[in-house]
């Protein structure tokens, strides 16, 4: 089953095309990886999958949903890892989690759960836990936005850099975390230039340039 | 119903949790304010009977001035490490962050106008004669400028040029307000003769209208 289909989809950013006509399908299961250039049209690949913005051309569906008219119900199944952290700068780290938590509307007996094992698989101890956000380092500041990201399971996982700002006890723990995901049930696209690191992950690798799909080739991790 | 007002007090709860840390409002906002008041007092080089005259629309115009710092400050609050396109990702409706933002905006300038009220009577020694007119007035008029600000406000942040453009956009817009809301603190402040409640009749209605209009058009911008 396709969990992304893409037909000839056309973006536009800031009325210039960032995508010119992008074809490609992922099917469940699968961990993508997207390489290419800087201004490739990755990290609109990303937004476009994640319901972020609307298409010019062509046709897409995202879990079944279509790109143009049903944006708003794949928003609720998309997770996006984005270059930003999400989080607010004057909350703590246990504010950011649990308001994002309720707000994506996980239901009341499970909320203090799922915190807990969002912290915990992102170690962030009690000190973290309650500090500002405004006052971590980048890769805690990482750390935090990567256990927001998970605590909403989504099933679709859009990432977009995740390792960048990291160490390496870090990163091996996003590899981790997005095997776990697949065999959970999830399908995910990552975006990166950590070309080594994920490629050893993927399924398949998929080469952007110039807004296109320019190749297709198996990953690693058959 | 029930998962709409929950997330509208999640929002608002959290803009209000932010805006206690920061203290923004106590350490930047209210002072602007009371110097606003001072700076007309003095620029008008007005008699005590003079400012209680003016009093009404000094009061408003110091609001809508504040106000567009309050609706600045709670835009930037999404846009800094774009939470707003979480908020958008985590499926929440439009109108819950939309009314979430303005129920939030809306406290701080009831916050404000008491300062402001407290600092018209002390300053310019105004005397209140229809409280219930000035609280039922205030009320609805902070939840108009609220709203209409909150609109504006996702609407220039998306443009990307929200500082400059907000108030440009705003003012025009929120003269109506500014001139319903002055008429009936006049009267409920002894200074006109006219029946205040006609003018807060007319400024209630704004404020159905521009929380109606601001809530489908943050609909549709998220759609789109």
């Amino acid at each position: 089953m396709s969990v992304v289909k893409l037909d000839g989809l056309v973006a536009l950013l800031e009325g210039f095309p960032a995508l010119t006509g992008v074809d490609l399908t992922v099917n469940a299961g699968e961990i993508v990886f997207v390489k290419g250039p800087n201004g490739a049209g990755k990290t609109t690949l990303l937004h476009l999958c994640a319901g972020l913005i609307q298409p010019k051309e062509g046709k897409g569906q995202i879990l079944g949903h279509d790109l143009s008219s049903e944006r708003t119900s794949i928003r609720k199944r998309v997770g996006l890892l984005s270059h930003s952290s999400g989080l607010y700068r004057d909350l703590t780290v246990l504010e950011n989690i649990t308001f994002w938590t309720q707000i994506a509307g996980v239901e009341k007996s499970e909320i203090d759960n799922r915190i807990s094992w969002a912290l915990e698989r992102m170690e962030l101890d009690n000190k973290l836990q309650n500090q500002k956000v405004r006052s971590l380092s980048a890769g805690q500041k990482r750390r935090a936005s990567l256990a927001v990201f998970i605590v909403r399971r989504p099933d679709l996982w859009l990432m977009d850099e995740p390792h960048a700002g990291l160490d390496q006890e870090g990163r091996q723990a996003v590899d981790d975390l997005i095997e776990e995901s697949v065999r959970a049930g999830a399908t995910v696209i990552v975006a990166s230039h950590d070309l080594e690191r994920v490629l050893n992950l993927a399924t398949r690798v998929v080469t952007l340039s110039g807004g296109a799909v320019v190749g297709v080739d198996h990953g690693g991790n058959k | 119903m029930k998962r709409l007002f929950a997330d509208i007090g999640l929002i608002t709860n959290k803009d209000l949790k932010i805006e206690l840390r920061s203290r923004v409002l106590t350490n930047q906002v209210a002072p602007f304010a009371l110097m606003i008041l001072v700076l007309f007092g003095i620029a008008l080089d007005a008699d005590q009977q003079s400012l209680r005259n003016f009093a009404s629309g000094l009061f408003w115009i110091s609001v809508l001035l504040c106000a567009l710092m309050a609706i600045s400050r709670s835009m930037t609050i999404e846009r800094d490490d774009e939470a707003l396109v979480g908020l958008n990702l985590s499926g929440v409706d439009p109108i819950a962050i939309f009314l979430g933002k303005t129920c939030a905006i809306a406290i701080q300038l009831l916050v404000l106008e008491i300062f402001l009220g407290v600092g018209i009577i002390l300053l310019y020694r105004s005397e209140v004669e229809d409280l219930w007119l000035l609280v039922a007035t205030g009320l609805f008029a902070c939840i108009a400028v609220s709203a209409l600000g909150t609109i504006f406000g996702f609407l220039a942040s998306g443009l990307g040029v929200r500082e400059t453009l907000l108030p440009i956009l705003l003012l025009p817009l929120l003269l109506p307000v500014l001139i319903g809301a002055t008429r009936a603190f006049d009267d409920a402040l002894g200074v006109a003769a006219i029946n205040g409640w006609n003018w807060f009749a007319f400024v209630a209605g704004l404020t159905v209208l521009l929380t109606g209009v601001g809530a489908g058009a943050n609909y549709l911008l998220a759609e789109n």
